[in-house]
């Protein structure tokens, strides 16, 4: 029967397999995130044309877009994995939501100052209280607000459910920013990529942003993966599995 | 021994919370300071110029408020846990979810309640047109409290740690801006002479909502931040 999934899951979930697996694939991960943001970054910057209206200034949105994009699917993940780690108290769920936040917190800082320095040429203004802006900004302090609360805890697993805790309340604002641009018409342009349509953008300049989405997507990993491992090792201390791999450190 | 009914112990519960605050009257009076100097400051700082005054007469006073309860959120666990009648409340038979809503309800009374009545006053400060007056109180009687809905629950989720004050700021002031967004709303529209009922609305639907869903979310998050 096809059992070894679940099986497999269950054994994933456990910090020494996960520790093992993060480490085969976090290099790989890496590697296609610096190839990947390459190929995007060549082939938005030089190889796709000039935008009629906007000229070469509309090259921001490949840095802006996917990390807009990132910050909202990283608190996404942050989510899911706070609820399994409150649901089912898995210690590695409350370990990659606390994990993602930073990271998470560093894209939504990057598409803010990026979407400010783009408004400036576009709008003639760095900021404006429109709609997605402020929600995207709610989204930043939401982040801070689960960093924080995390590290005020002296017990690290009871920070860890109490942040993942607030991270579920702050969910709602997701869809809110994903949302606003059709709900408010708003200073925000409307959506040009589209998943499951047709996108409003010629594929010259399409495939470089979807590219660096990817990129994205994989740097996330290769980032959260090291995170991860640094602090599994950190919470296990005193145990067996991370006594031996000092030791293996030692001896090398 | 039979256990004890249930509306009697919210009965109790709020007579209690009550009873503290009264004996304590002078934390009471010092968010109504706090708002009343808070808002002598803006004159100050911006010029007593009328028009400028009455055109962000409302948002000041909103935001004013909500600082103010901000300032009191912070202790309305404390004392509780201090004495150790925090985790009785949660050993109770009596549901907790409801005993937290009665904690809530009586913190409302005891910081909003008194902050409302003297609004008339900040409002005439800023020289805000009386006509638009009782939107603004209308509005604040629905704002208030939602703010002490979602501020009760990040403080369970911060009754553990030491120094929360700043913590609960960031971590409230993001949650309350649809509060903030809706209740200025309705105030800037009547003031323009427009309908304002559509962001009253909004807000009241907002706090049924918080109404059923806070004290189960407080509870939640109370026993996380105890469950050490």
């Amino acid at each position: 029967m096809s059992n070894w999934i679940p099986l497999w899951l269950h054994k994933l979930g456990s910090p020494p397999t996960f520790y093992r697996f993060a480490g085969t694939l976090q290099p790989w991960a890496t590697t296609l995130a610096l190839l990947l943001g390459a190929i995007a970054l060549y082939g938005g910057l030089v190889l796709a044309p000039a935008d009629y209206q906007q000229g070469d200034a509309y090259r921001i949105i490949y840095i802006h877009v996917p990390s807009a994009e990132m910050s909202m699917f990283i608190y996404a993940v942050m989510g899911v994995a706070s609820f399994i780690a409150l649901v089912w108290r898995i210690k590695l769920a409350e370990v990659v939501a606390m994990e993602s936040a930073p990271i998470g917190a560093a894209f939504t800082f990057i598409t803010l100052v990026t979407g400010s320095l783009w408004g400036k040429p576009m709008w003639g203004t760095w900021w404006t209280w429109d709609a997605r802006l402020t929600s995207e900004l709610v989204l930043l302090f939401l982040f801070l607000g689960v960093i924080g609360l995390y590290h005020a805890f002296e017990d690290r697993r009871q920070g860890a459910r109490a942040a993942a805790f607030l991270a579920i309340i702050g969910i709602i604002n997701v869809p809110i920013v994903h949302f606003s641009v059709n709900w408010w018409n708003t200073l925000h342009q409307g959506s040009t990529v589209n998943v499951l349509g047709q996108s409003k953008m010629s594929w010259d300049m399409l495939w470089p942003l979807l590219t660096m989405m990817l990129a994205t997507k994989f740097y996330y990993a290769a980032s959260l993966f090291r995170r991860v491992r640094t602090d599994l090792l950190a919470l296990e201390g005193g145990k067996d599995w991370v006594r031996k791999i000092a030791e293996d450190e030692a001896d090398r | 021994m039979g256990r004890p009914r249930l509306i009697p112990a919210c009965g109790a519960m709020l007579r209690r919370d009550l009873t503290v605050a009264w004996r304590r009257r002078s934390d009471i009076a010092m968010p109504v300071l706090y708002a009343l100097i808070v808002t002598m400051l803006f004159p100050f700082a911006l010029g007593p110029e009328d028009t400028l005054l009455q055109r962000i007469a409302g948002g000041i006073v909103l935001v004013t408020l909500l600082l103010a309860m901000l300032l009191t959120l912070d202790a309305m666990f404390s004392s509780d846990i201090e004495d150790g009648s925090l985790e009785q409340l949660v050993l109770s038979p009596q549901p907790l979810e409801l005993l937290l809503g009665m904690k809530i309800l009586a913190h409302w009374i005891t910081t909003a309640l008194p902050l409302i009545v003297i609004t008339p006053l900040l409002a005439a400060m800023l020289h805000l047109p009386t006509a638009v007056i009782p939107v603004l109180l209308l509005a604040l009687l629905l704002a208030t409290p939602l703010i002490s809905l979602f501020g009760a629950v990040l403080v369970a989720l911060t009754a553990g740690t030491r120094r929360s004050g700043m913590l609960l700021a960031l971590m409230l002031l993001p949650l309350c801006v649809p509060a903030v967004i809706f209740a200025a709303g309705a105030v800037a529209a009547a003031q323009q002479g427009l309908p304002w009922l559509a962001p009253i609305s909004w807000l009241a639907a907002a706090l049924v909502l918080a109404v059923v869903l806070a004290p189960l979310a407080c509870a939640a998050a109370l026993r996380i931040a105890l469950d050490a």
